[in-house]
C-alpha cells in the first residue's frame, strides 16, 4: 500500500480509486480495458455505492474483472451477463448492478439477452467495450468487425457478401422503449476519457433514479490483434472505427417524467 | 396444520416451491409445463415475490444464477427441449456452487419430439447433462402429493449442498389431478442479504465464479465437489420398496410409470404371480446398495420405463449380474397400460421357465 503514502510534506493528490482492488491488471499494453475499468470504479466510488454494487463479468478479455473491481462480482456464462444481472436486480432491487461486456460477448452470442434486458427496461447498466474483434480467443471476427478489417477468421478482410455488416448495437437498442440512456464514446485521449466518465456517471445515475436500461459503449483499442502500436491504435479509432460507429449520445430519456418511463 | 387440496401436478410444483419460500421464479412457455409459469405469474407477485417470463430458457437459467447469488430461493421450470437449453447454466450453477431448483416436466424426444409423457431425459438428468465434472441431485415424484413434497424438499437440499437440484416429473404428473395433504407450515422466504451475499456487502466482497485457470486449482475444486457428491450419496438416497414374502419377480420403476406398475402388480396377483416393486425416489444418488441387496432375494428383475432404456443401465450397475434383468419400455410419448406390463412380465417369467 506504499503507493498510497505521500512523501513527507507533500499532499497526496492522486491515488488508486477505492473502486479498484490493489492488483496488477492482466491486459495487454495499449489496451483500453484498464482505463474503462478505472472510470467505472471511480464513478461507483464517487456515487458512494460500492458496498451495494454487483458487477457481472463477461467471457472474453475482461473475464477476470472480478479480481479488479472492489465490489461483489459474478462471473457469467458467455453472453449471459444481462440475464444474470436481471436475476440479481429482480431479487435485490436495492443493489446497483452493472455488466461489463465485450463485443463478442454482447453483440454476438449474447445479443438476445441484451436486447430483452433493454426491452424490459431492466434497471441496470451495461458497459459495452467494443474493440471490433474477439481479443481473448486470438483476434477473430466479431459482429462489430469493420468491413475490410483483417482478423484471424477474416484473413482477407471482412467481406459483406460472406459475413454481413457490423452491428451498431447502441442505435439498435435505442429503438426500444425500455432503454433510458445509450451513448457511444471512446478513451483514445484525455478529453475522450473525461467525456466517457461523464457518460458512465449519467448511466449509473439513470439506474439510481430507476429510469431503466442504460448502456455506455466504449470504442476500445486492441493493439495486439489489430497489429498496430498503441499510438496507431488510438488514431485508428478516431480515423476509421468512428466512421462506422459514430460517437455521441444516442438516447437520453433521463429528463422525461417518471410516469412515462 | 393439515390441509387437503385437490390440484394438478403443475400446480403442486408451484405450491411446493411457494411454501418452501421460493422468492424468484424465472420461466419460459413450453408444453406440458405451461401451468407452472402461468400459475406463478399470479401467485408470486400477489405475495410480493418475483415472477419474470424470460426471453428463452437460456436466459431463465442465467436469471436463476443471478438471483441465487443474492441468497434468495429460486426456481425455474421447463420441459425436455427447454431443459436441454438450460444445461450450460446448470453446469455454471454447479461450478459456482449456487443453490437452485430446476423442474423438468418431461415430454417425448429426441428433438422436438412431442408433448406426451416420457421418461427419456434420465441420462441427461442423472449424468450431468452439461459439461464438466458435476452432479445434480435428482428427485423423481410418482404422485401429485410427491410432486408437492419433493419440490419443497428440493429447496432444502439445494441449500444444504449448495448445488442445483432437479425435480424430474413428466407430462402425466404435470397434468393429472390428485388430492395433496399439506402438513408442513409454509416457510418465510429468505430475503437478499440474509446471509451477506451479492448486493448487500457487509465485509469481504462476494465473488461468484467457476473459472480456475490453473489446472491444479480446478482439480482441487473438482475434488471438493466430488467429496460433496459422495456425501449426497451417503445421506440422501431415497427409495420405496414393496416386496412380498416370496416374490416371483421384482419390477424396478420410477416416477409416473410406478403407478401403472402398481396396478400391474395387482393384476399379476390375480394370476398367482407375486411381484414386488422397487422405486427409486432419488435418481441421483441412485439407491444402488438397497437394490443390490434385493437382487439376492428375487429370481428376476424387470425394468419398466417410458424410454427406450436408460434407467435400466443404473439397475444393471446396481445388480452387478446377481440376477437376470428384463426390460419393458414404451417410448415416444406412449404410456404403457397395466395389461401391457402384465404381458411383459409374464413373457419374461415364461422365458425364464423355458430357460
Amino acid at each position: 500500500m506504499t503507493m498510497h503514502t505521500a512523501a513527507p510534506n507533500m499532499e497526496n493528490i492522486f491515488s488508486r480509486t477505492e473502486g479498484l482492488c490493489d492488483i496488477r491488471l492482466h491486459y495487454c499494453p495499449g489496451c483500453s480495458h484498464g482505463i474503462v475499468h478505472r472510470l467505472v470504479a471511480e464513478v461507483l466510488d464517487e456515487l458512494g455505492v460500492l458496498d451495494r454494487t454487483v458487477g457481472i463479468c463477461p467471457v472474453g478479455c475482461a473475464v477476470f474483472a472480478y479480481d479488479y473491481f472492489n465490489c461483489d462480482m459474478l462471473e457469467a456464462a458467455h453472453g449471459r451477463a444481462p440475464a444474470v444481472a436481471t436475476g440479481v436486480k429482480r431479487a435485490c432491487p436495492d443493489a446497483v448492478v452493472f455488466t461489463y461486456q465485450g463485443d463478442g460477448d454482447l453483440a454476438s452470442i449474447g445479443i438476445g439477452e441484451v436486447v430483452h434486458a433493454a426491452a424490459r427496461g431492466e434497471n441496470l447498466t451495461v458497459i459495452f467495450v467494443n474493440n471490433a474483434l474477439y481479443g481473448m480467443t486470438g483476434g477473430q471476427m466479431a459482429p462489430t468487425t469493420l468491413l475490410g478489417q483483417l482478423t484471424t477468421t477474416s484473413p482477407l478482410g471482412r467481406n459483406s457478401g460472406l459475413a454481413g455488416y457490423p452491428i451498431r448495437v447502441g442505435e439498435m437498442l435505442a429503438t426500444l422503449d425500455g432503454a433510458a440512456y445509450i451513448t457511444r464514446h471512446t478513451v483514445n485521449g484525455p478529453a475522450a476519457v473525461h467525456t466517457t466518465k461523464r457518460a458512465i456517471t449519467r448511466a449509473f445515475e439513470a439506474q439510481l433514479a430507476g429510469k431503466g436500461f442504460s448502456m455506455v459503449e466504449v470504442l476500445s483499442s486492441c493493439p495486439t490483434w489489430w497489429g498496430r502500436t498503441p499510438k496507431e491504435s488510438m488514431e485508428w479509432i478516431q480515423q476509421t472505427m468512428q466512421q462506422t460507429f459514430p460517437l455521441g449520445v444516442i438516447l437520453d430519456r433521463l429528463e422525461e417524467p417518471a410516469d412515462t418511463r | 396444520m393439515n390441509k387437503r387440496v385437490l390440484m394438478k401436478g403443475n400446480e403442486a410444483i408451484c405450491h411446493g416451491a411457494f411454501d418452501a419460500g421460493c422468492w424468484c421464479f424465472f420461466g419460459y412457455p413450453i408444453t406440458p409445463q405451461n401451468q407452472v409459469p402461468e400459475y406463478m405469474s399470479l401467485l408470486m407477485p400477489q405475495a410480493g415475490r418475483v415472477f419474470l417470463q424470460a426471453e428463452s430458457e437460456v436466459a431463465a437459467i442465467n436469471m436463476v444464477y443471478g438471483a441465487a447469488a443474492t441468497g434468495v430461493r429460486v426456481m425455474t421450470s421447463s420441459s425436455s427441449p427447454g431443459v436441454s437449453l438450460k444445461q450450460e447454466g446448470i453446469s455454471y450453477l454447479a461450478g459456482a456452487e449456487l443453490p437452485a431448483v430446476i423442474v423438468n416436466v418431461m415430454r417425448g424426444g429426441p428433438g422436438l419430439g412431442n408433448i406426451a409423457p416420457a421418461q427419456s431425459d434420465y441420462f441427461q438428468a442423472t449424468r450431468g447433462g452439461g459439461h464438466g465434472d458435476y452432479r445434480t441431485l435428482v428427485l423423481a415424484p410418482s404422485s401429485v402429493q410427491e410432486v408437492y413434497d419433493l419440490t419443497r424438499d428440493a429447496f432444502d437440499l439445494a441449500e444444504k449442498y449448495r448445488n442445483p437440484v432437479l425435480v424430474l416429473a413428466d407430462a402425466l404428473l404435470g397434468q393429472m389431478m390428485e388430492p395433496v395433504t399439506i402438513t408442513r407450515e409454509p416457510l418465510d422466504p429468505p430475503t437478499p442479504g440474509a446471509s451477506s451475499t451479492c448486493g448487500t456487502r457487509t465485509g469481504e466482497r462476494t465473488i461468484v465464479n467457476s473459472l480456475y485457470i490453473v489446472p491444479e486449482d480446478l482439480e482441487a475444486v473438482n475434488q471438493r465437489l466430488a467429496d460433496k457428491y459422495a456425501r449426497m450419496c451417503r445421506d440422501e438416497e431415497r427409495w420405496e420398496e414393496r416386496i412380498p414374502a416370496n416374490p416371483d419377480c421384482l419390477i424396478a420403476v420410477y416416477g409416473s410409470a410406478a403407478r401403472i406398475c402398481q396396478t400391474a402388480v395387482e393384476l399379476l396377483a390375480e394370476r398367482g404371480i407375486s411381484a414386488g416393486i422397487f422405486r427409486p425416489i432419488t435418481l441421483y444418488p441412485f439407491p444402488y446398495a438397497p437394490l443390490r441387496a434385493l437382487s439376492e432375494r428375487v429370481p428376476r428383475i424387470i425394468v419398466v420405463e417410458m424410454s427406450a432404456g436408460q434407467f435400466v443401465e443404473d439397475v444393471r450397475l446396481a445388480v452387478e449380474g446377481h440376477c437376470p434383468i428384463g426390460f419393458f419400455g414404451r417410448t415416444g410419448g406412449v404410456v404403457p397400460t397395466p395389461e401391457e406390463v402384465v404381458d411383459a412380465v409374464l413373457k419374461q417369467l415364461g422365458d425364464e421357465t423355458r430357460g
